[in-house]
């Protein structure tokens, strides 16, 4: 499985990449999505994926008496999930808000903190 | 400085000014009392501890060449500074002024007593620093501003070789302690290093110098007030690459290749330093360029390696501090009471300022090498040194010739240029300088004459003990009036008359020397102005090339450096490219679950529709949920779906607000796409390539082995995912939860401004 799920990766990191590379800030979100997800299922699968069983422990046990599934890497994703999480709402916000202000959602257009080169920053600013 | 000069002669002299002549006075007494002990060859030694690890120790040492040093600092300091009372009085930042003044002079004693190389670097960067603010104090000035920055950036390009090279020492098993390291004997002229540690120590000490052709800084540097000339630049920082080369001549020196570049390059600066004082017409640059000259025939007589030339450079050494900040001062008197430097406006000054002009008579005199100034035994045994040069003699001895018979008509012009003649009517109302300002240039033009009566005298108290102190004498070389008629005797009758025919004909001689300087197409300064330029324009190009301001640029170069850098660590670390493929025996239900994802992703590219892309991104979170519940983390498929509700929601709420994702009809895909796409798969293999990488090594479960053990025992949990969270790392949790608050915050604020 680690194998398919690298291949899986691979393929979500490329979709990700050519969306967030399109100008477009719609576009641009779902690549982020995307490559949250794919990041995860990454460290996922490094992990190793060698048995179904989840890191818990029996009630009359104080060991897990078989083999579990890594516990490292998924407290590590828990953790990246939700700091994902919060770094897309704050995103999604702070484009929505863009939007709002400069009236379009195509990056290349969005110069008012940094103009062109050549071009000065009073050229780049909307009305 | 007219404006402020109005008020200095109401002021007279500055308060300041006048407290500031008792560092260097109390300092120069200090020294006077330890005379008696250095003479005799003895040693002043202290030492603190400051960063042992490191083997930096505040380790001072004072012998005859530091003692000599020493005195030139603190002497001409307090001349100097007595000087600057008078001269800056009334001006604004007097202040300021001598507090660089003394902080300078304090570092330049630093630098020459000295005994641990890093300590000695540090001093040396400090006296750059303030020559910058020195030169620079005129700060109203962009001309001043740009040569200031220039004197930073050459001395300060100077001062990281120098650095280079004392690592290197270290490197090549020097100690960072001079006296250690030369009582050591280490043979460090054998070292492989031992060429780059000469090239770069010889560096550090050209730029600070002035030796062609990083030279060009210090005429510039005249745009400092006159008492910072006087000081920094004739009597003190200069010398500070003279110092360096004399305290490493004992470790580096004697080597064809010490030998052959020193007298070389000094001879170089010293001729094309003599030639080029012909040209100007203000007093100071002409000054400074006969610096340039000194300077260049020090470097060269460090170049010998016999008592006869080092005891030549010494004598040199003390011979131009004393004529030149002399000058420097008079001239200072000069440009104070005329308000002019320039030669073509001055004239007849003789009657006018009859101290002044006793002054620079003597110190000219000295220059010149007349018989019975200090200028003259100077001169005698510097072709002394000349002719016992081991490389070049010839050479030597001719640029010697050369230059001293330059000098020779540059001090006639000096003297004879502003005092004799017709008075010009403007300057009918000029009177004598104060009388601090009159009292230091005095002194020293004194000195160049009295030290001229009594050479044996200086050859003993002052001269001798610095050249024990960095050479080994086999057999010393006294100082006299009269040496007996001999080879240097007639060099300076040659001198002389030479020098006397140079000045009479300077009419013709300066237009032409002017002239073919300007016709010399690359000369230091238009190189230092060419790579200053190319700099800024590499800077221009770098920072426009990858800072344009296009968020698709950034990405672009972003990632493709990931991609790029990673797959290059892989391919240089990665043993054999068989990467083993692990699919065996999966469910049909797996290979089902991947494909869908696989689809959903490819439908978000694709997608021209922003519900169907919603959509589609659902179906991959769900997947990503799906594959955690299938290999043993519930917890994680829990949280990613509850994640992936919110997400979803979120964005359905956003793209409400977002234009729809339908443009104009597609027309043919642009190069930019094609690199996009290209970028995109290369990242997508490379990040494909790292996870089978990673899955086929072998998995280092010891933190895991850890936690399944202490889950229970250690912290009564049974879910280990959540003892991990909760308590082995709960810090990082914490930080996870200031994370989602300040975003919380931070989008709260964002919408929170729309509402006002």
């Amino acid at each position: 499985m680690e194998t398919v799920l690298a291949i899986l990766t691979g393929t979500m990191v490329a979709g990700s990449v050519f969306l967030m590379l399109s100008k477009n800030l719609v576009r641009f979100i779902f690549g982020l999505v995307l490559a949250s997800n794919a990041v995860n299922l990454l460290i996922f699968a490094a992990g190793r994926l060698e048995t179904s069983r989840p890191p818990l422990i029996p009630q009359d046990a104080t060991h897990a008496a078989v083999a579990v599934a890594n516990s490292l890497p998924q407290a590590l994703i828990l953790t990246a999930i939700v700091i994902g999480f919060a770094l897309l709402a704050f995103i999604f916000i702070l484009f929505s808000r863009t939007y709002q202000t400069l009236g379009t959602v195509d990056t290349e257009a969005m110069t008012d903190a940094e103009p062109f080169a050549g071009e000065d920053s009073a050229k780049g600013r909307r009305p | 400085m007219q404006q402020s000069n109005d008020s200095a002669h109401a002021a007279g002299y500055s308060i300041i000014g006048l407290v500031s002549t008792a560092l260097p006075l109390l300092l120069f007494a200090g020294l006077c009392f330890m005379w008696p002990q250095v003479v005799r060859g003895g040693v002043y030694a202290v030492q603190w501890p400051w960063m042992p690890s490191l083997d930096i120790v505040l380790h001072f040492r004072l012998d005859g060449l530091s003692f000599l040093f020493g005195l030139i600092v603190t002497g001409i300091g307090f001349l100097v500074t007595l000087f600057a009372a008078s001269y800056m009085a009334g001006h604004p930042h007097t202040g300021r002024f001598f507090v660089y003044l003394n902080t300078f002079m304090l570092a330049m004693l630093g630098i020459v007593m000295a005994d641990n190389l890093l300590l000695l670097f540090v001093f040396w960067e400090i006296t750059t620093i303030f020559s910058y603010l020195l030169i620079g104090f005129d700060h109203e000035s962009a001309a001043t501003r740009d040569n200031a920055k220039q004197a930073l950036l050459v001395t300060g390009a100077g001062g990281l070789s120098l650095l280079i090279g004392i690592l290197l020492i270290k490197t090549a098993g020097g100690s960072l302690t001079l006296s250690e390291w030369i009582a050591s004997d280490h043979q460090i002229r054998q070292h492989p290093l031992y060429l780059a540690i000469f090239t770069t120590i010889l560096l550090g000490a050209m730029t600070k110098s002035a030796q062609v052709p990083f030279h060009f800084w210090l005429p510039n540097a005249m745009s400092a007030p006159t008492p910072i000339s006087a000081f920094l630049h004739a009597a003190t920082m200069v010398k500070a690459g003279i110092y360096l080369l004399m305290r490493m001549h004992p470790l580096l020196g004697g080597t064809p290749e010490w030998m052959g570049s020193l007298v070389v390059i000094g001879g170089v600066t010293a001729i094309w330093g003599a030639v080029q004082a012909l040209s100007p017409s203000d007093l100071k640059r002409m000054l400074a360029y006969t610096t340039v000259m000194g300077l260049g025939m020090l470097t060269m007589f460090l170049g010998g390696n016999n008592t006869a030339s080092l005891t030549a450079a010494t004598t040199f050494l003390l011979v131009h501090a004393l004529y030149k900040a002399a000058l420097f001062l008079a001239v200072g008197s000069i440009d104070h009471q005329t308000g002019t430097r320039r030669l073509e406006r001055l004239g007849g000054l003789w009657r006018a300022m009859p101290l002044t002009a006793l002054t620079v008579a003597t110190a000219t005199m000295s220059m010149a090498g007349f018989p019975l100034f200090f200028g003259f035994i100077g001169k005698e045994i510097m072709y002394q040194g000349a002719l016992t040069e081991e490389m070049f003699p010839q050479f030597a001895t001719t640029i010697t010739l050369l230059s001293n018979s330059l000098m020779t008509a540059v001090a006639g012009i000096i003297l004879l240029g502003p005092f004799t003649g017709k008075r010009p009517d403007h300057l009918e109302n000029v009177v004598d300088a104060p009388l601090p300002m009159r009292f230091g240039p005095g002194i020293m033009g004194g000195l160049c004459l009295l030290f001229g009566l009594v050479p044996w005298w200086v050859s003993a108290y002052l001269i001798q003990p610095a050249v024990h102190a960095f050479s080994v004498v086999e057999k010393e070389v006294q100082l006299a009036i009269f040496h007996g008629f001999n080879t240097p005797l007639l060099l300076s009758v040659i001198t002389l008359t030479l020098g006397g025919l140079i000045y009479f004909s300077r009419k013709t001689l300066r237009p032409a020397v002017t002239a073919a300087l300007d016709a010399i197409p690359l000369t230091g300064q238009r190189g230092y102005d060419i790579t200053l330029k190319g700099l800024l324009a590499t800077a221009h190009a770098v920072v426009d090339g990858l800072q344009n301001g296009s968020l698709h640029r950034y990405l672009r170069i972003t990632i493709g450096v990931f991609a790029i850098t990673t797959a290059a660590v892989w391919w240089f670390n990665a043993d054999g490219w068989t990467l083993r493929l692990r699919s065996a025996d999966l469910p049909l239900s797996h290979w089902l679950l991947v494909a869908v994802m696989a689809v959903a992703v490819l439908v978000v590219v694709r997608a021209q529709s922003r519900i169907l892309a919603v959509c589609a991104l659902g179906m991959v979170g769900g997947g990503a949920a799906l594959v955690f519940l299938v290999y043993g983390a519930p917890d994680l498929a829990l949280t990613q779906l509850l994640v992936e509700t919110l997400t979803l929601i979120i964005v359905s709420i956003v793209l409400l607000r977002l234009p729809s994702l339908a443009g104009p009809p597609p027309g043919p895909v642009s190069v930019s796409r094609w690199v996009d796409s290209l970028v995109a798969v290369g990242t997508g293999i490379v990040v494909t390539t790292l996870c089978i990488a990673i899955t086929n090594g072998t998995i280092d479960r010891q933190l895991t082995a850890f936690f399944e053990y202490n889950s229970y025992i250690a912290a009564h949990g049974r879910n280990i995912v959540n003892v991990i969270l909760v308590d082995f790392r709960s810090l990082d949790t914490l930080g996870e939860i200031t994370v989602v608050a300040t975003a919380g915050l931070a989008g709260y604020a964002l919408i929170a401004k729309r509402r006002q």
